[in-house]
């Protein structure tokens, strides 16, 4: 449709209708390429056995009780906890240890403050395989701990890089007069942080947590180092994949356990969306 | 504390100075620690462990030089995994960022539905990696996956995916535009940052829909895609998760996730640098090769980061 000078009133009423349409067409083939995934996914995660190995997809009868089956799969409840204690500790552990380094990081004035925080970010960008070898030798040979989640927690008590960073990031925009005036009341810098900076800075600190929470959630990388050899370790995200294999070549359990694996994060997800987009926004945008 | 008097003893000072020092130390003590435990002494015993014979088992030998001409030299795999990693940094990367801002321009344009169409775009980037995976090799899987059923019943030949060696790389491209709300989430923000004045001065003067892209929108999100690209080049040097899941899901062969199998299933075609560094010190336990590996993707890393620092200044010129 070439635009002229001389368009008839009719049809520039029609052009936003027509952009209309381009545009919530194309919204909904690229919904179906988001959606359709999970769509099948739970489809077949109530199938029959049977009807899981044909390429059927509708299931005939809707089996909801291979839900129940998974759980009690030998280990699941075990790797669920496990889940829970790895992503909760590790997110309060982070939390807690990374807020007063990016409060110092921010707002204190001290020589080699720059080279810290390019410190931080290059640690944040380290792909962890660089150094997992020596660690893994402490762990293992040292400490005695391989077969445990505790070399996955433990490091998290001293800080996070991606967590300073973001934090940072977050708590640059508290204005300093805030600070000042708590100083001026006789607040040592402790109590600031405490009384003053953690309130404010509660979205910045959300968004953390909830990255965090899910980093650990979904590790794989982790948890094949330090808890393979021992089934009682393992998380959800490294037990899945075991699903295949235990219920031999059927589909339909493995789906149903990759919704239950799944659900808690959407959970999270629909509870905090305003602080998790506010998050990622801040990863990039604010950056 | 009382204001401080005009003049000042110098001892006070000092005292002061040595006070605001130690404060610094005490809040930076957590990370001061982690980085020398956790980062610093991993990364010298690497180095270290690069010139040592070490089977985990009888104490190490100084070798020399000797696991590095092997891995840079002959090690058979070396080749495939670099070559592997760098071709999924360049077309996973540029893939995402064009999809992602494609995504991200038809939001911002959506008028009835707005939140349900972002919702639908963005839960997929939250599926666990894992889950996504094993739900793509379902999907995707030859045999009796839906979309192969769909393709045959459409008439369309359909590839072998996760199976084939020409397709794995592109199924694991395809499974990561699917998590592209993360992409979406960055560029919609800077979309909607773009003054609205802009576009419609830029109508006045008679520009088309391609002439306002060009000299509206793109000059006012170059960072941001700048920031998306070198993010995207250091995520996939780490690509680890997915590779690995769906080469075991898709060779059949995985007995749990405990297995020892030959990673990059079909043919090596998913082997990537992480991967090889895994198999290499915790399948074969030749830890001075994984150590010279490592560092090689240390190096790598670290050249990206730099070229980050430098060229997306925002990252670290936000100081106040």
């Amino acid at each position: 449709m070439a635009p002229t000078n001389a368009r008839p009133p009719a049809m520039r009423r029609a052009r936003p209708a027509l952009h209309w349409i381009a545009v919530h067409t194309t919204a909904v083939a690229a919904a179906l390429f988001f959606v359709l995934p999970f769509v099948f996914v739970l489809l077949t995660s109530v199938m029959s056995d049977a009807q899981a190995m044909s390429g059927e997809l509708w299931p005939h009868e809707w089996h909801w009780s291979n839900y129940t089956e998974v759980f009690h799969t030998p280990g699941f409840l075990t790797w669920w906890r496990n889940s829970l204690l790895y992503a909760g500790l590790g997110t309060l552990l982070t939390v807690c240890s990374s807020v007063p380094v990016a409060y110092a990081l921010a707002k204190f004035r001290f020589r080699g403050r720059r080279p810290a925080m390019m410190l931080v970010v290059a640690t944040m960008m380290l792909p962890p395989q660089v150094i997992v070898i020596p660690m893994y030798l402490v762990w293992a040979q040292q400490l005695h701990l391989s077969g445990s989640l505790w070399p996955l927690i433990v490091p998290l008590a001293f800080g996070d890089a991606y967590a300073i960073f973001l934090l940072r990031q977050f708590l640059l925009t508290i204005p300093r007069e805030y600070l000042e005036s708590a100083k001026v009341d006789g607040c040592g810098e402790l109590r600031t942080l405490l009384r003053i900076v953690v309130p404010m800075a509660k979205p910045g600190i959300a968004a953390v947590a909830l990255f965090q929470f899910f980093f650990c959630w979904n590790d794989y990388f982790g948890p094949q180092i330090y808890a393979a050899q021992n089934p009682g370790a393992w998380t959800l995200s490294y037990g899945l994949e075991s699903f295949k294999s235990a219920h031999g070549v059927n589909w339909n359990l493995t789906m149903a356990a990759t919704l239950l694996v799944m659900a808690p994060v959407v959970l999270v997800f629909f509870f905090a969306q305003k602080t998790f987009v506010e998050g990622v926004t801040l990863t990039g945008v604010k950056g | 504390m009382a204001t401080p008097p005009a003049t000042r003893p110098a001892p006070e000072l000092r005292r002061r100075h040595t006070r605001e020092r130690l404060r610094t130390l005490g809040f930076l003590s957590p990370w001061l620690i982690g980085f020398t435990v956790f980062f610093g002494y991993p990364l010298l015993a690497t180095v270290y462990f690069s010139f040592m014979h070490y089977n985990q088992i009888q104490a190490p030998s100084f070798v020399g030089l000797r696991n590095w001409t092997y891995v840079l030299d002959r090690m058979p795999l070396f080749g495939p995994a670099l070559w592997n990693t760098l071709w999924l940094v360049v077309v996973m990367v540029s893939l995402r960022v064009v999809f992602g801002l494609g995504i991200g321009l038809l939001v911002t344009r959506i008028k009835t539905g707005a939140g349900f169409f972002r919702t639908a775009f963005y839960l997929p980037y939250l599926a666990p990696p894992v889950t996504a995976t094993v739900a793509f090799v379902f999907l995707l899987n030859p045999g009796t996956g839906p979309v192969n059923e769909a393709l045959g019943a459409l008439g369309i030949p359909a590839p072998n995916w996760f199976n084939d060696p020409d397709w794995a790389k592109p199924s694991l491209v395809l499974l990561s535009l699917w998590g592209i709300g993360d992409l979406m989430v960055i560029f919609m923000a800077a979309l909607l940052d773009v003054p609205r004045e802009q576009y419609e001065a830029a109508e006045l003067d008679g520009a088309g829909v391609l002439a306002r892209f060009r000299y509206v929108t793109w000059p006012a999100i170059t960072p941001i895609v700048m920031f998306a690209v070198v993010t995207g080049v250091v995520q996939t040097m780490q690509y680890y998760t997915q590779a690995l899941v769906a080469g075991k899901l898709a060779s059949g062969v995985s007995i749990g996730p405990g297995s020892v199998i030959q990673p990059g299933y079909p043919d090596g075609s998913t082997l990537t640098v992480p991967q090889l560094v895994y198999s290499l010190g915790f399948q074969n336990f030749d830890t001075g090769a994984a150590c010279v590996l490592s560092l090689v993707l240390f190096a790598i890393a670290m050249a990206v980061t730099s070229l980050l620092m430098r060229r997306s200044t925002g990252l670290l010129s936000a100081e106040d």
